[in-house]
């Protein structure tokens, strides 16, 4: 009689991990009853910055888009925010996940005309778009122009109201990024994305819709960008084209992730988290924190590439999200939990990808001959 | 002390591993051709020779000096010169800038444009011409010039005839002779075995990584030949 | 005619883009890099400029040389410092690690010099023109500045076409190992193209800072319109860049014309409908 092969997607770690994330989850829903309102709006600002690095991470990570112009949805966000309780008498608490609607209905056109660019020029292009954006909305004085807008109707409610329905927006938005990564991975078009990102030819041949799952990991970006930068201008109350549509979104996402590590989900939470404590130490030195984060940026993106959370994972390979399917017989799993170290005859070959990693460097393109 | 010594080579792709202890000698004047069936090595070690690929074991040396730790461009300033496979010319350059690009490492020696042109006439017509627009016999010709501009001591040409019709093929082997006299060694990989055995002094045969055969034509019988290339 | 003279002035303006946008070219072209942080090369030019100006209280066109070479200098340790190892580790990798660059030059500068704008005072010749006729007046600093870009463009054609290095350059962005193979350190070469881009882009950034105001977050603005002008040029053609550039100035002037304040909005638009119709550009190399 045949023994039936399993299709695992559990790894032990996670098993633990998971529920203990739902208490750490419960545990900061509490943080509206007894902390003050400075600490609940460092925390908002912590959890958006990991809800917008999660977000780049699923972008640049898993779909291979590198974009410098996602500060677009923030602004587009926080307008929307405004458009929506200011002119149209939304409460303004309801209005985050309207955010991240009208985000997504801008990345269509959006994605129509940077998808015209590869690579490099790609990323210049979100870039531009982002400035466009900007540069209507200064232009539209309907919009605030460029001397910005205040979230009046959300200034009206009690402040510490106000503080803990943010703070629990931002709570939401942090964790259902993650969630929607996290699902988006595990699902078929989540697989889709991995082969695409290992190998567009092959994929392509396979049946897979490179533009369609591209626009799509796009679009889902976008909204979950869009709905942080509500959440993000919540917390502010004041928005102006020159903030909500900065290129310092960018930094932070790009930083935080690069840092982390880029292509897992464990990464950019490691990620936010370096980058809030460096900005919290450094916050008397104006500029630096940033010259510093950058600075560990460039370094780690080229001489580490798989970040912080890639170096622990090498010694201690761990998926706490584990989003690979593995095929199980009995209690034998391939690929196992752990694999053995494997015997390098070639030096210092680096060690094949576990969790799921950023694409070998190309070979430059041989000319057709 | 042969020009070229490979002690014990092994060397590869990632995880795949295409050489296995190769032990190969190559005497200064000397002509060479590698043979073997597709897969074989043949290319991968001329590769490990120019140091496109570097080697995880075993020794390179060149002149008696030690260069597998040495990047391509160093290699040929001491000499070696690699004509690859798929020719590689520059596209958008002319054939003339093909030329003096070949020459960028400033080695002085019997080699010069005029007596490129000389070796190949047909290049001498196609001066101007960007090499994208050339045919695979002018750019086969154009690759191997460039090769010669450096004035190398080892030339390496890999697999001169891949696309070419029989009568090119014919025509590029006709300016072998005077490569040859110019004093260059001359190391070849060579899919057609008839015309690797009609040009070489030596020749070594591949199977799988490692060498299977290695003789002078005139001592090698094609049974020999046959046993070794098809591993039989 | 008064749309001529807005047509002149924009063409004059594209001039000088044409300076920002050469060393990108010239980057993309030998090494695939996009270099994120170019601007801010450019902005890092003109606060050297100052520096320079401030201690030895002399015209800013004399710091020319001394900039052109200190960034030059610059360039070339960045790019074998860090940018080599970044292109090694993959294209993803790079242009991150440019991006990087880019926030450390931006709030290196926000820390040294502020974030008030700041101006290069150049002197009576910013403000002289020449009047051709009742609506067309040429300023003497534009044309100055439109000259020069010709001058460079063309030396750069020249270097790239008779010189050896220059033909290394070319050999190199065709395919960079066939390049090893005749003996070209690739490793130094990067290092030169990156050294060549940040010396032109010096001179657009003392010239730019000579006509209008910087400050440490000015570079962006700059990237993008050199990446414009490269992008509605063609990639691949130099003179190409010099048409795109004065597409995006004439684009620029005109919507200002239209409406104070519109110019960069309509040079945008104008960019994106290039990428939406003609991708490849107005003047794309050929494609073998």
């Amino acid at each position: 009689m045949a023994t039936p092969l399993k299709v695992e997607r559990y790894t032990r770690a996670s098993r633990i991990a998971l529920p203990i994330v739902a208490v750490v989850i419960i545990a900061a829903a509490t943080v509206p009853a007894w902390g003050s309102s400075n600490i609940m709006k460092q925390g908002v600002t912590f959890l958006a910055l990991l809800a917008l690095a999660q977000m780049w991470n699923l972008l640049a990570g898993y779909g291979g888009l590198v974009s410098v112009g996602q500060q677009a949805f923030v602004g587009i966000g926080a307008y929307t925010l405004w458009v929506f309780s200011e002119k149209l008498g939304l409460n303004p608490f309801f209005c985050v996940p309207i955010a991240g609607i009208v985000a997504a209905v801008f990345a269509f056109p959006t994605a129509g005309l940077a998808f015209r660019l590869r690579g490099g020029y790609f990323a210049v292009g979100t870039w531009v778009i982002a400035e466009v954006y900007r540069l209507l909305v200064t232009q539209t004085s309907w919009l605030g122009g460029g001397s910005g807008v205040s979230i009046n109707s959300a200034r009206q409610v009690e402040p510490s109201t106000r503080e803990a329905i943010v703070f629990w927006w931002a709570l939401a938005v942090a964790v259902g990024s993650i969630a929607l990564v996290y699902l988006v991975l595990r699902s078929r078009r989540g697989v889709a994305l991995t082969a695409i990102r290992d190998d567009e030819i092959g994929a392509r041949s396979l049946g897979v819709n490179i533009t369609r799952s591209k626009l799509w990991v796009y679009v889902m970006a976008a909204f979950g960008t869009g709905a942080t930068g509500a959440v993000i201008y919540l917390n502010l109350l004041r928005v102006q084209p020159e903030a909500g549509f900065s290129l310092q979104w960018s930094a932070l996402m790009i930083f935080a992730v690069v840092i982390g590590g880029l292509g897992t989900i464990e990464g950019p939470i490691l990620g936010a988290i370096v980058f809030f404590a460096l900005q919290q130490l450094l916050a008397d030195y104006g500029a630096w924190y940033l010259i510093l984060i950058g600075a560990l940026a460039a370094l780690v993106v080229v001489f580490a590439q798989r970040g912080l959370w890639g170096a622990i994972y090498r010694h201690w390979p761990v998926d706490l999200f584990p989003v690979r399917r593995r095929l199980c017989l009995e209690t034998v799993c391939f690929p196992e939990e752990t694999p053995a170290p494997s015997p390098s005859a070639h030096g210092s070959s680096p060690q094949p990808p576990i969790g799921p990693s950023l694409p070998p460097a190309a070979e430059p393109p041989e000319p057709e001959q | 002390m042969s020009l070229l010594e490979l002690d014990d080579i092994s060397t590869g792709y990632g995880r795949f591993q295409a050489l296995f202890n190769v032990n190969l000698r190559i005497e200064e004047g000397e002509t060479h051709a590698v043979i073997g069936a597709n897969g074989a090595g043949k290319s991968t070690l001329l590769r490990t020779i120019c140091g496109l690929i570097r080697t995880d074991a075993g020794k390179v040396r060149f002149d008696g000096q030690s260069v597998g730790h040495l990047p391509p461009n160093k290699r040929v300033g001491l000499g070696i010169s690699y004509v690859p496979e798929g020719r590689w010319v520059f596209p958008s350059l002319t054939v003339a800038e093909n030329l003096m690009v070949g020459a960028h490492s400033r080695r002085t020696g019997l080699w010069s444009m005029d007596k490129v042109y000389e070796l190949f006439p047909l290049l001498s017509r196609l001066r101007q011409r960007q090499a994208f627009s050339l045919s695979g016999g002018e750019q086969q010709a154009l690759a191997i010039g460039r090769g010669l501009m450096s004035n190398p001591r080892l030339l390496l040409l890999d697999e001169v005839s891949l696309g070419l019709a029989p009568v090119v093929v014919e025509k590029i082997y006709e300016a072998m002779p005077a490569i040859v006299k110019s004093g260059t060694t001359v190391l070849l990989v060579e899919q057609d075995v008839g015309q690797a055995m009609k040009f070489a002094d030596r020749v070594t045969c591949m199977l799988e990584g490692r060498q299977a055969l290695e003789g002078s034509p005139s001592e090698i019988s094609s049974e020999e030949i046959f046993a070794a290339y098809f591993g039989v | 005619m008064v749309w001529a003279n807005d047509i002149i002035q924009g063409i004059l303006l594209g001039g000088l883009y044409a300076l920002f946008a050469a060393g990108l070219s010239l980057v993309f072209g030998v090494m695939r890099l996009v270099n994120l942080a170019h601007g801010d090369f450019g902005v890092m030019a003109a606060y050297i400029s100052l520096v320079i100006v401030s201690a030895l209280d002399v015209n800013p066109f004399y710091t020319l040389i001394m900039v052109m070479i200190v960034m030059a200098i610059f360039g070339y340790l960045v790019q074998r410092g860090l940018l080599n190892f970044a292109m090694d580790a993959g294209p993803l990798q790079a242009i991150l690690a440019t991006f990087g660059i880019a926030i450390i030059i931006q709030n290196l500068l926000l820390e040294g010099f502020t974030a008030n704008s700041k101006g290069l005072d150049a002197g009576v010749i910013e403000n002289t023109s020449i009047r051709l006729s009742d609506q067309v007046v040429i300023g003497w600093f534009p044309l100055l500045t439109m000259v020069t870009s010709v001058i460079v463009l063309f030396g750069l054609q020249l270097f790239l076409g008779r010189t050896r290095m220059g033909r290394a350059f070319r050999a190199t962005a065709d395919n960079q190992r066939a390049a090893q193979l005749m003996g070209i350190d690739n490793r130094h070469l990067y290092g030169m193209a990156m050294a060549f881009a940040l010396a032109i882009v010096a001179i657009g950034g003392v010239f730019i800072g000579i006509r209008t105001t910087f400050s440490p977050s000015a570079g962006p603005f700059r990237l993008i319109f050199a990446y414009e002008a490269v992008i509605i040029g063609g990639l691949g053609s130099l003179w190409g860049t010099l048409v795109g550039g004065i597409v995006l100035g004439v684009a620029q002037v005109l919507g200002d014309h239209i409406q104070q304040g519109w110019g960069m909005l309509v040079g945008h638009l104008v960019f994106l409908a290039i990428l939406a119709f003609r991708p490849q550009g107005l003047f794309a190399k050929q494609v073998q």
